[in-house]
């Protein structure tokens, strides 16, 4: 399945291998958060409306 | 209609949330075919033997990390002038994507340097200019950070941005400034005499286009987070204040 690298197989695999890792990690993170904040403002939005009707606003 | 209607972060939130499914897409399309046909399909150059096969992850990545630093730098001016907020949101958003561009382009630089050069590193005037622009990918993130208030995080940041833009230029332009250094010429001209060897160039060049698109989809979903977050804090203000 893997091409033939020859003597430089451990250079080019490790060079992938740090590539895709640190942009899954950025990726992923950046999915992480983005759910968070997401999930939590809507939160705040519902507690904000759910004050405005209690005041009768 | 005046693009400037965009900055408003309601219309930004509508435009992006309809373009950004687009955006990853194109991504994974582009940078799926450019990786496997750089990594299974390209013949080992006959010099750098099976190590070419770095070039359609190095060369993205180094292109990232400079242009992203610009258009945090278009981004901080349109601050500057016309103070809307969503630009320096994106500018703050583009930060970490760059950075991590930047680490990829210096580890996959030393690991094909070690075999090439016989070096990890060399105080060479490419790498030590990219090596300064990650240090200041790093201070402007930390800059962010360390402030509480965003219209004067977004001012401070905005100068560092533009002192920067001098290393990011220079990373771009050291090879030609001095010709002392370790590091080759560029790898794409749009002169086509000069440029890598045919075999490579159109795998790269979809490398290229899918780690563009990659930073797109990146900093677009950033930037949506960070006018998330500006409006979940000043409902929560609001809420301390009532």
């Amino acid at each position: 399945m893997i091409p033939d690298l020859g003597r430089y197989e451990f250079t080019v695999l490790a060079a992938y291998g740090v590539t895709l890792a640190l942009l899954a990690a950025l990726v992923g993170l950046s999915l992480w958060r983005a759910r968070r904040v997401a999930r939590a403002l809507t939160r705040q939005e519902e507690r904000a409306k759910a004050g405005r009707a209690a005041n009768g606003v | 209609m005046s693009l400037w209607r965009y900055a408003n972060p309601s219309e930004f939130m509508r435009l992006s949330g309809a373009i950004q499914p687009w955006c990853w897409a194109l991504a994974v399309i582009a940078l799926g075919i450019g990786l496997i046909w750089g990594f299974f399909l390209t013949p080992d150059d006959y010099q750098q033997g099976a190590t070419v096969k770095i070039l359609f992850i190095h060369v993205p990545a180094a292109l990232i990390a400079i242009n992203a630093w610009l258009m945090m730098l278009v981004a901080s001016l349109i601050w500057f002038i016309r103070r809307h907020h969503v630009s320096a949101l994106a500018a703050r958003a583009a930060a970490p994507v760059g950075a991590v561009m930047t680490v990829i382009a210096l580890l996959t630089g030393a690991i094909w340097g070690q075999p090439m050069w016989g070096t990890w590193w060399a105080w060479d005037p490419r790498l030590t200019s990219f090596f300064i622009l990650f240090l200041f990918y790093l201070g402007y993130i930390a800059l962010w950070a360390a402030m509480d208030e965003p219209d004067k995080a977004a001012d401070l940041t905005s100068v560092l941005c533009l002192v920067g833009s001098v290393f990011a230029l220079l990373s771009r332009y050291a090879v030609y400034f001095w010709s002392q250094g370790l590091h080759q010429g560029a790898s794409l001209s749009m002169d086509r005499e000069s440029h890598v060897d045919n075999a490579f160039y159109l795998p790269l060049l979809f490398s290229i286009a899918g780690f563009i698109l990659l930073f797109v989809s990146l900093v677009l979903l950033r930037t949506r987070t960070e006018v998330r977050l500006r409006r979940l804090r000043a409902l929560q203000d609001l809420e301390a204040r009532a």
